[in-house]
C-alpha cells in the first residue's frame, strides 16, 4: 500500500471541500482545517516506515511519467512542515477570528500546504515548478488577507518579484529540458552524469538562473526586499508559515535537490558555484542581523532575522561535506520551529496590546507570563544558547566550517551570533522586562488554543536537541544527509526502484 | 534568429517590471514575460516542416519519428499558459483592491513600507 500521494491529495481534496461545505456554519473550517492537518502531521511519521519509497504516478515509469520519490529528506522536510503546519492551524482557531472570512483563510493554507508537500515529493522538475507555484501564489494571496493598504503593498510587492523569480527558474527548466530531453530529475543526473554536458555555456546560465530564481524565493541577501514586507504584513500564523516553512520548502529544498542530487556539487565547483552561495550566505546573516538591529516593529525584526539565518543555512550547504549538510538540515528545522514560535508570539502580543511597536510595550512578562515564556524561549534557540535547538544547528555550522578549513567563516557565524543575541536582548527588554506601561495594566493573556500551539512549539524547540541521540539520529537525519551526499544514491533508488 | 527574438521579448517584459510607474504596466510587463518563456519552450520542440505529434495507423513509424514535433514542450506549456493566468488574476484582482485604498496606480505614491 504506498500511501505517498496522500500527503499532496488530502490538503488539496480538503481545500476545496472546505469552502463547499461550510457557508453557515464558521466552526466547519476550524475542525475540518485542524483534522485535516493533524491527519498529514500523523501520515508523515508513518512514513517513516516507508523510507525509501518511489511511487509511479499512473505507472509511468521514468523518464516517461511523474515521480514521488520518499526518501531520507524528503521523510525529514515533510515531518518538519506538517508538524509546524498543525501547531499553526491550532493557533489560528483564535487568532483568525480578528479577520472576517476563514473558510477561504483554511483553504488557501490548505493549498499552500498541498503544494509545499508536492515540491517536497516531487522526483520531477517540471512538476516542482507546478507545486512551487501553488505554494507562493496561495501565500501571495494570503499575505494581503486583511486587505488594508500595507497589506496590499506588500502583497503585489511579493508577487511582482515572486513571479519573476518563478519566470527564471521556468527558462533554467527549459534549457535543462532542450540540453538533456528529460524532466527526470534522477534521468537528468544520469544524462549529465558523462561530464560532457558541463563545457556547455547553456547548462551554467541555467545554474545561475536556478541560483536566482531559488535565491529570490528563499530571500538571500542582494534578492531579500520583498521579505521584510511581506512577511510582517500577513497575519501572524500566516507569517509563521511563510517565515518558517514557505523560504525553505520553496527556497532551500529545492535548490538543494537540484544542486546536490541533479547536477551534483563536485560538478558545481567547476565554476565556483560553491563559493557564491558561501558569499551570498555570509552577506545575509551580516546584513540580516545588522538590520534587525535597528527595527522598531517586532514582526519586521523578525523578519530580517530570518534572512540572517537564511544566511546560515546557505554557508552550511555550501560547504558540500556530510558535517555541513548537517548543519544546514538541523538548522532548517531548529530556525522553522523557533522563528514559526517567534512570530506566533508577536501574534499573540499584537492580538492583546492590538500595537507592533516594541517602544510601545514593556512589562509585559507580568501580564502574560506564557507568552513572554514562548518569545523567550524562540529568541534564546535563535541566539543560540544550550540546549535550545538553535544552539546544536549552530554548532555543527561552526564545526562543519572548522572542519572544511574555514576558520575565518567560522569566527564570523560566532560574531554574527552575538549580534543575534545583540539584537534578541534588545527586543527583551523592550517588550517583557521593564516597568509596566498603565494602559497595558489591564490585559489578559491570549485564548487557550494561541497559547497550547506556543506551548508546544516551545517543546519540541527545548527537546529538538534530542533529535542527535544515536537511534532517532539513525532514522531522521542521517539518511537525510546520506541522500544529499552521495548523490548518485537518489538516481539508483528512483531509477531502479 | 527566433531564440533571440524570444530572449528580446524577455527582456522587453523585464525592462517594463523594472522601470514602469504604474501598476497596470507592471502587470502587463509580466505577462510578456510569461509569454516569451511560453515562445521559447514551444520553439525547443519545434522542427521545421514539422507535422502534429498525433500517430495514425496508415504512418509509417521511422517517417513519424523524423517529421513530428516534440509535443512534452506543448503540454508544459499548457500547465504553465494556467499558471500564468493565475498569477495574473490575483495582480489584476490586487491592483483593484490598491487602487481603492490608494486611488492611484502609480508607484511612487503607493510607498507606506520601506523595504
Amino acid at each position: 500500500m504506498k500511501l505517498i500521494p496522500l500527503m499532496v491529495a488530502i490538503p488539496l481534496g480538503t481545500a476545496f471541500f472546505i469552502p463547499m461545505v461550510s457557508r453557515k456554519n464558521q466552526r466547519v473550517p476550524d475542525l475540518l482545517g485542524n483534522l485535516c492537518t493533524f491527519a498529514l502531521f500523523l501520515l508523515s511519521l508513518c512514513l517513516i516506515r516507508f523510507v525509501p519509497q518511489v511511487y509511479f504516478m499512473g505507472g509511468w515509469k521514468p523518464p516517461f511519467g511523474i515521480t514521488l520519490v520518499l526518501d531520507g529528506l524528503s521523510s525529514f522536510m515533510l515531518i518538519l512542515v506538517n508538524l509546524v503546519t498543525f501547531l499553526i492551524t491550532l493557533y489560528s482557531i483564535s487568532y483568525m477570528e480578528l479577520y472576517t472570512s476563514k473558510l477561504r483563510y483554511y483553504s488557501l493554507l490548505l493549498l499552500m500546504l498541498a503544494g509545499m508537500n508536492g515540491v517536497i515529493l516531487t522526483g520531477d522538475i517540471f512538476n516542482l515548478f507546478v507545486f512551487l507555484e501553488i505554494a507562493v501564489i496561495s501565500a501571495y494571496a494570503l499575505t494581503g488577507f486583511g486587505t488594508e493598504a500595507e497589506e496590499l503593498e506588500a502583497s503585489f510587492k511579493y508577487l511582482v518579484l515572486g513571479s519573476v523569480s518563478s519566470v527564471f527558474i521556468l527558462l533554467g527548466i527549459a534549457f535543462i529540458y532542450s540540453l538533456t530531453g528529460s524532466l527526470n530529475l534522477a534521468d537528468i543526473s544520469q544524462k549529465l552524469a558523462g561530464g560532457r554536458l558541463f563545457q556547455s555555456p547553456a547548462l551554467w546560465f541555467a545554474i545561475i538562473l536556478f541560483l536566482y530564481g531559488f535565491g529570490m524565493k528563499s530571500a538571500i541577501m542582494p534578492f531579500h526586499p520583498w521579505l521584510p514586507d511581506a512577511h510582517p504584513s500577513a497575519p501572524a500564523p500566516i507569517s509563521a508559515m511563510l517565515s518558517g516553512l514557505l523560504i525553505k520548502a520553496a527556497g532551500v529544498y529545492p535548490l538543494l535537490r537540484i544542486f546536490y542530487n541533479m547536477f551534483g556539487m563536485g560538478n558545481l565547483s567547476q565554476k565556483f558555484i560553491p563559493q557564491i552561495l558561501m558569499v551570498l550566505g555570509g552577506i545575509s546573516m551580516a546584513g540580516g542581523a545588522l538590520l534587525a538591529l535597528i527595527q522598531t516593529d517586532i514582526k519586521r525584526m523578525f523578519a530580517y532575522s530570518s534572512i540572517s539565518h537564511m544566511g546560515y543555512i546557505f554557508l552550511a550547504l555550501s560547504l558540500g561535506t556530510p558535517l555541513g549538510i548537517l548543519g544546514a538540515l538541523f538548522h532548517i528545522f531548529s530556525h522553522a520551529v523557533s522563528k514559526s514560535l517567534l512570530f506566533l508570539t508577536s501574534g499573540s502580543l499584537e492580538y492583546v496590546l492590538h500595537t507592533r511597536d516594541i517602544r510601545k510595550m514593556g512589562g509585559i512578562e507580568e501580564r502574560m507570563p506564557i507568552t513572554a515564556f514562548s518569545g523567550n524561549i524562540g529568541f534564546l534557540s535563535l541566539a543560540g544558547i544550550p540546549p535550545l535547538a538553535g544552539f546544536w544547528s549552530k554548532l555543527f555550522i561552526i564545526l562543519a566550517l572548522v572542519k572544511a578549513g574555514r576558520g575565518g567563516w567560522a569566527i564570523f557565524a560566532c560574531g554574527v551570533s552575538v549580534l543575534t543575541l545583540g539584537y534578541y536582548l534588545r527586543m527583551n527588554r523592550y517588550v517583557f522586562f521593564g516597568k509596566i506601561k498603565s494602559a497595558f495594566r489591564r490585559v489578559k493573556e491570549a485564548p487557550g488554543t494561541m497559547l497550547g500551539a506556543m506551548l508546544l512549539l516551545s517543546l519540541v524547540v527545548i527537546f529538538l536537541g534530542s533529535f542527535l541521540i544515536p537511534p532517532i539520529r539513525k532514522v531522521l537525519l542521517s539518511p537525510a544527509v546520506h541522500i544529499l551526499y552521495s548523490g548518485q544514491e537518489y538516481v539508483k533508488l528512483v531509477l531502479g526502484g | 534568429m527566433e531564440f533571440i527574438l524570444c530572449f528580446f521579448l524577455l527582456m522587453v517584459g523585464l525592462y517594463a517590471v523594472v522601470t514602469k510607474r504604474n501598476l497596470v504596466k507592471i502587470i502587463i510587463g509580466l505577462a510578456i514575460m510569461e509569454y516569451a518563456i511560453n515562445l521559447f519552450l514551444i520553439l525547443i520542440g519545434y522542427r521545421k516542416d514539422g507535422i502534429a505529434p498525433i500517430m495514425t495507423s496508415t504512418m509509417d513509424r521511422i517517417e513519424f519519428l523524423r517529421k513530428a514535433v516534440d509535443p512534452l514542450p506543448q503540454a508544459l506549456v499548457v500547465t504553465s499558459i494556467v499558471i500564468g493566468f493565475g498569477i495574473l488574476a490575483l495582480a489584476v484582482s490586487i491592483a483593484i483592491r490598491i487602487y481603492e485604498r490608494f486611488g492611484t496606480f502609480d508607484i511612487n505614491e503607493i510607498k507606506k513600507l520601506k523595504g
